[in-house]
């Protein structure tokens, strides 16, 4: 019996883990790609626009943008799945399969990064700031040679956090139509009784959440002095 | 060099208004080494600020080389700041960037090709005695020793103007010698005009040719440092170097005695032989030493003398003060 479903397990596993595991790959490669990009040159906005410390008369900007990541962030990611496909339709002419699935995601994690990178660089020293402006540096130098620098280590624990939460959304998307592993999950393991499956597919995913802590870890440990 | 005109810096809260500096008006000389001293809160930072615009002044103006700045902003202010070094209290160095990075940092803001940045960190790294520390981060040095990095990072691009904002605040003694030596050092070599703002007289004493005394936003007296700490004028110079003067005395004793005068001898006057004088005239004055001490501003020497005198009334008292008055500097001294 117990021999039975280990191979009906391994079965399944044998046809459906690497085309899942590629679809996960490729919803969270899109996503935390983009959002590390936009994500970070969104903080930055959220960041410099904020006082008055670099850009006068720029708060309504910021206001604006803040409150637009607000309204992003407060719509629950499965609603937003549903709610952002027509956006979806018309970027890449599909509703349903990872590329799809990689829209509402990259939405959700490019705001979500933003307010990361935009809380760490508010931790950088106002001090340290402050002695980069006396020098005569121009804006472009302060932001590449002292707030990415000072702000690194917490921005590294930032992209930790949102690649992590990103593989807990990608279950999500794949419940409706992204596939992946988290669907893996769901199809087999839930509505079928794979018990097999299910464990097999959550150690999996603890595995890859413990590695991507550990390198961030790891790398935040580098960058701070 | 720096001429602050009817300068004026005003903090506006949504209801309360501050009035940090206050119609301040002050030349500073080139080549000079000038002190601002003053309580903390009196606005001494807030006008240090306001020479290379950290801060704006809400009135005022401030000329430097005869321009007057208050209105650069873009290129030209950077500009300004290229030409003008400064240091801090908390030294705000790059934490996560080496000693050597955080001097090139100076000279990139100055657009310094990489190869002469090469060449000139060390050099700076030397004259601050720090050559071996270039590849070190800041976390890993001590206080005298992040100050100095942070000097060498506000000379890396030759300004005219130094300014220290309580750069030896935040330092133990041993650490504020060291960075007063460097400064010195550097003042000697090189033909630069430093403004350094502090509240420790210690370090007054020891570094400044002129003196300015702020309180509550407005400059009460500018004179010589010799001449400040040996004769000051004003209320706030008096308390300023009464204070520093009272830590040598255990407060008991100075609680204790009732009239408590302060007699300064200036290097003229430091051989006079006033004590005895006064015992030898005032046959009904007693007059005990409490505390005396000799130091040095600028290499000259001020004596003084702290005396307590008990004399079998008030009028006794008036002619012996007026005494020591015509032949040496006295204050009365309160134990607050």
């Amino acid at each position: 019996m117990s021999s039975q479903l280990l191979e009906s397990t391994i079965n399944i596993l044998q046809n459906e883990f690497l085309k899942s595991i590629y679809e996960t790959a490729l919803m969270i490669g899109i996503s935390f790609s983009l959002s590390l990009v936009f994500g970070l040159a969104l903080g930055f906005v959220l960041y410099l626009t904020s006082g008055k410390t670099f850009f006068e008369k720029t708060i309504s900007l910021n206001k604006t943008v803040s409150a637009f990541i607000n309204i992003i962030r407060s719509i629950p990611f499965i609603i937003l799945v549903v709610f952002s496909l027509p956006l979806t339709f018309i970027l890449v002419g599909t509703k349903i399969g990872p590329i799809a699935a990689s829209v509402p995601l990259s939405i959700a994690a490019i705001v979500f990064f933003a307010r990361l990178v935009e809380s760490a660089l508010k931790e950088v020293d106002a001090g340290v700031i402050e002695a980069a402006i006396a020098t005569g540096a121009s804006h472009s130098l302060i932001i590449r040679n002292v707030l990415l620098v000072e702000a690194a280590p917490a921005i590294v624990r930032g992209i930790t956090i949102t690649f992590i939460n990103l593989i807990g959304c990608s279950a999500m998307a794949g419940m409706v139509g992204g596939g992946g592993i988290g669907n893996l999950a769901i199809q087999y393991g839930y509505y079928r009784y794979e018990t097999g499956v299910m464990i097999f597919t959550i150690v999996v995913l603890v595995v890859i959440v413990q590695l991507a802590q550990l390198t961030g870890d790891r790398i935040a440990r580098l960058l701070t002095h | 060099m720096i001429r602050f005109e009817n300068l004026s810096v005003k903090f506006r809260n949504t209801d309360t208004e501050y009035t940090a500096v206050d119609k301040v008006n002050l030349t500073i000389n080139k080549g000079e080494f000038f002190g601002i001293v003053g309580a903390s809160g009196a606005g001494k930072s807030t006008l240090v600020r306001t020479v290379n615009l950290l801060q704006k002044p809400t009135s005022g103006n401030v000329y430097i080389n005869g321009e007057n700045i208050v209105n650069y902003s873009g290129q030209k202010l950077r500009n300004l700041r290229l030409n003008i070094g400064m240091i801090f209290q908390h030294f705000n160095l790059i934490s996560n960037a080496t000693v050597y990075d955080n001097i090139a940092f100076a000279l990139k803001a100055s657009k310094t090709p990489a190869k002469e940045i090469h060449k000139r960190v060390p050099e700076l790294l030397e004259l601050v005695g720090l050559a071996d520390k270039a590849e070190l981060f800041p976390p890993s040095l001590s206080g005298g020793q992040k100050q100095r990095v942070a000097i060498a990072r506000a000379l890396a691009n030759n300004p005219q103007i130094l300014l220290c904002d309580e750069a030896t605040s935040a330092l133990d003694p041993d650490n504020t010698k060291e960075v007063i030596q460097t400064l010195r050092n550097i003042k000697n070599h090189y033909p630069i005009t430093i403004l350094f703002i502090t509240h420790q007289m210690e370090v007054a004493k020891s570094l400044f040719d002129r003196i300015a005394v702020m309180e509550k936003g407005r400059l009460v007296e500018v004179a010589p440092s010799y001449t400040l700490f040996a004769t000051p004028q004003s209320e706030a110079a008096k308390a300023l170097i009464s204070s520093d003067y009272k830590k040598a005395v255990p407060k008991k004793v100075l609680e204790q005695e009732k009239d408590l005068y302060m007699i300064t001898y200036k290097e003229e006057g430091a051989f006079d032989p006033v004590i005895s004088d006064v015992s030898r005239k005032f046959l009904n004055t007693d007059l005990s030493i409490i505390e005396g001490n000799i130091e040095y501003v600028q290499d000259k020497p001020i004596g003084r003398l702290l005396i307590s005198l008990r004399t079998r009334d008030e009028k006794d008292k008036e002619s012996v003060i007026s005494y020591l008055h015509r032949k040496t500097f006295i204050s009365r001294l309160d134990a607050e």
